[in-house]
């Protein structure tokens, strides 16, 4: 019994049938304590005021743009060693939940850097790396609806989400070189001695968590349709 | 590879074949900026490296199409995927192709018309060294796009929302050492950069186009 088994279609509908649910339910739970606590229950940042509190949607949503990237990559690598239908589907379906978290991190980013920093947009590093996510995301998603032949389209885009990423990595530190940054550096570090304040850092920790099981959900959900849909399509082509 | 190279060169230069269409192109970009932005002689100087390079990119970009959409319509794509040579082999003859019908002349053509943009000659030669070092990549990736979309019809706005996103990296190092050589200031690094993402690219990314080839031969 090996763990490739939960990747047949028919068992990955068994099994994620249940656990569906409880995905969603988690993430409810785990969203709403971390975002009312945050809201609600953490004192005002003495220079920021009450904008640090969007930090509880910038933070978790920007992690998860670039884990569903880095997500889509391991699917495709998997399609492309194992051709397990699933996996391509997996990253298919992941795809529009990235460009959703990406664009809630620009745009949260934007509210919080009209007051802040005094501009919604900077070309600043981070920003414009986020930029190029997009559009990447962006490109990413437009071949798999240009090709009518599924498994043509996964092993296309398979092969262009690995290319990209070497190329989403390059623009990364090419950006750097580019501009000087405006934005923050990294205040979550497991590995630092100095991060952002426990009163702020616990109700992230929860909102992350809600964001990350949120993502699961989703994708799972996602998947679900797409085999179905997938199923629909070989009924059909036996029909006619 | 040679021969599939002189017939690259020859359909592209003999009659229909699009060469100075780029050119072309390039030139006309570059008398439209002035329009835009207006006629100052500072803001045009100080923009000037910058958009022959973006200028240069989106000639590249025109012609992308044409490296294998016409072969796969008549069926020599098949051919060549069957032919003795290594499909390697012909994604690295294809972009040298486009490299020397669009990215030479581009080259050669963006020091003469930077004259238009009252670029200075001290960055003009950094223009041209940068496009120089520059465009192979440009060509190489840009094959690589071309490959991913043969397959699709009308696959022109595709192609660049695939192949732009790629082109970032190449752009940065390449106008920023433009910037920095204008500025009288060390270039070494981000021409380094520059040649570095032009040697990978040359090196790795066929192979990524022959495998996408071989996947849309299927």
């Amino acid at each position: 019994m090996s763990m490739w088994e939960y990747a047949n279609p028919k068992r990955f509908m068994g099994w994620t049938a249940p656990v569906l649910p409880w995905a969603f339910g988690a993430a409810g739970i785990c969203l709403s304590v971390g975002l009312i606590w945050g809201f609600f229950f953490t004192p005002d940042d003495f220079r920021q005021g009450s904008t640090v509190k969007i930090i509880y949607l910038h933070v978790p949503s920007a992690l998860m743009a670039i884990n569903a990237w880095i997500m889509m990559l391991v699917a495709s690598l998997i399609w492309l060693v194992r051709r397990h239908h699933v996996s391509a589907l997996a990253a298919k379906a992941a795809a529009p939940v990235g460009v959703a978290m990406t664009l809630i991190a620009l745009a949260t980013g934007a509210i919080w850097g009209q007051p802040m920093w005094g501009t919604y947009w900077a070309w600043d590093p981070r920003l414009t790396s986020f930029l190029i996510l997009f559009l990447f995301y962006l490109g990413y998603m437009a071949l798999w609806a240009a090709i009518d032949d599924p498994d043509t389209a996964a092993d296309l885009t398979s092969v262009l989400c690995m290319v990209g990423s070497v190329f989403a990595l390059l623009s990364r530190y090419a950006v750097n070189f580019w501009n000087q940054g405006l934005h923050q550096g990294a205040s979550l570090s497991l590995d630092k001695e100095k991060n952002v304040a426990d009163v702020f850092y616990q109700p992230l920790l929860f909102a992350i968590a809600g964001f990350v099981l949120l993502f699961f959900a989703l994708v799972l959900l996602r998947t679900r349709t797409e085999i179905r849909s997938r199923r629909l399509r070989a009924l059909l082509r036996k029909e006619g | 590879m040679i021969a599939l190279l002189r017939r690259d060169l020859m359909l592209a230069t003999r009659a229909g074949g699009g060469f100075g269409l780029g050119l072309v192109f390039f030139l006309i970009v570059i008398v439209l900026i002035p329009f835009g932005v207006g006629p100052e002689t500072a803001v045009l100087s100080r923009i000037a490296p910058g958009v022959l390079w973006v200028a240069a990119l989106l000639a590249a970009l025109l012609s992308l199409d044409r490296i294998f959409a016409l072969d796969h319509e008549d069926g020599t794509l098949t051919l060549l995927a069957t032919a003795p040579v290594p499909l390697e082999t012909v994604a690295v003859a294809k972009s040298a192709a486009h490299w020397i019908t669009t990215g030479v002349p581009l080259t050669i053509a963006a020091p003469v018309l930077g004259i238009l943009l009252q670029l200075d000659p001290d960055a003009a030669v950094f223009v041209a060294l940068t496009l120089l070092i520059g465009t192979p990549a440009l060509s190489v990736i840009g094959t690589f796009g071309a490959a991913l979309t043969v397959g699709v019809r009308r696959g022109g706005l595709l192609l660049s929302l695939l192949v732009l996103p790629l082109y970032v990296p190449t752009l940065i190092f390449g106008a920023e050492a433009v910037r920095r050589g204008a500025d009288g200031v060390a270039a070494t690094t981000p021409l380094l950069m520059l040649a570095g993402i032009t040697a990978g690219a040359v090196a790795l990314l066929p192979f990524a186009t022959a495998a996408v080839l071989r996947i849309n031969l299927r």
